[in-house]
């Protein structure tokens, strides 16, 4: 489905990101492993793209730098020619009460999640815009339409990519290029492992399918978006929630 | 001079679909030669590419006749 394409994955080195290198890679993809610190987990990432008989690279870089960013563009191009799918994935939490978040956990959120976004989107459209094509795929978050108390700086992250997706993809729609965004709900990650025990039964009591979510049904549905099967769609979020938000 | 002029000419025929007569270094384009935002943007990411030199977009911004282009380039060779 996707042989000889190139996919770049932020935030590749675990989670929902790991699932999704791995879901394209076993559609035919080669991929690029960007990770902002946990090196080994990226190494891990990296071998299993191997495995499945791809091609993989893994690149540090903070996608809240533009500068990281920019060269990482400029390494991934130089090893494979050509970016044909970005899944702009990378993501943190600070979570705090309003009354109580310090600058800092704003800024810091709404600089890899919202920022880190927009500086790949603006590295990636060169490349896709000469060759008249490309997927864009943005994760955000279901708390990004539905809002989340304790998560003023993620969800204004996550609901700013959701408009960020819909521009670019009107911007970028005459050269062939699509943006979609993908809307997970709450799934079992490292990063969702750390919420109480309370927290997450109220969860389970809000989706209506009744589980949390793998990576792995994330890494589904943005197959899909960055398959030939999603070439009419664009500027979309499909809400990938066990059926939290209808 | 001559030649930076052929060679950008026929780059922003080939990407705007105009005839070559309507390229004067007086044509502006977006007015003249119909190009959007976005075709100024990819025209100068041709340009780039042909000359193998990079234009800043502070420049880029600037940039708004066939004249102007060739005249940048030919002062930063």
């Amino acid at each position: 489905m996707l042989a000889g394409k190139t996919a770049l994955v932020t935030g590749a080195s675990r989670g929902i990101g790991r699932a999704i290198a791995l879901r394209l890679a076993e559609a035919g993809a080669n991929v690029v492993v960007n990770y902002a610190g946990s090196e080994a987990a990226a190494a891990e990432t990296v071998a299993k793209v191997k495995e499945l008989g791809r091609e993989a690279i893994m690149i540090r870089a903070n996608v809240a730098n533009a500068e990281e960013v920019n060269e990482m563009f400029k390494e991934a191009l130089e090893r494979f020619g050509t970016i044909d799918i970005l899944v702009n994935n990378a993501g943190i939490t600070r979570d705090n009460l309003l009354m109580r978040m310090k600058e800092e956990e704003w800024d810091e959120v709404i600089a890899t999640n919202l920022k880190g976004v927009f500086n790949c989107l603006k590295a990636a459209t060169r490349p896709m815009m000469k060759q008249r094509s490309g997927k864009i795929i943005n994760i955000t978050s279901v708390v990004g339409v539905l809002g989340n108390p304790g998560q003023a700086n993620y969800v204004a992250a996550k609901a700013g990519v959701i408009g960020l997706t819909k521009t670019a993809a009107r911007e970028l729609a005459s050269r062939g290029i699509t943006v979609n965004a993908v809307a997970p709900g709450f799934i079992d990650t490292d990063m969702t492992a750390t919420l109480p025990e309370d927290v997450k039964a109220s969860m389970l009591g809000q989706i209506p399918l009744g589980r949390l979510g793998q990576a792995d049904d994330i890494a589904g549905v943005v197959l899909f978006l960055a398959s030939d099967a999603a070439n009419y769609m664009t500027g979309q979020t499909l809400h990938v929630d066990g059926g939290m938000y209808m | 001079m001559a030649d930076t002029l052929e060679r950008v000419k026929k780059i922003i025929v080939d990407r705007l679909g105009v005839e070559e007569s309507k390229v004067t270094l007086e044509a502006s384009f977006k007015e003249d030669l119909g190009a959007d935002s976005l075709d100024v943007v990819e025209l100068v990411m041709e340009l780039e590419d042909e000359f193998d030199m990079e234009i800043s977009d502070e420049d880029a911004e600037k940039i708004t006749t066939v004249g102007e282009v060739v005249a940048y380039i030919e002062s930063h060779k």
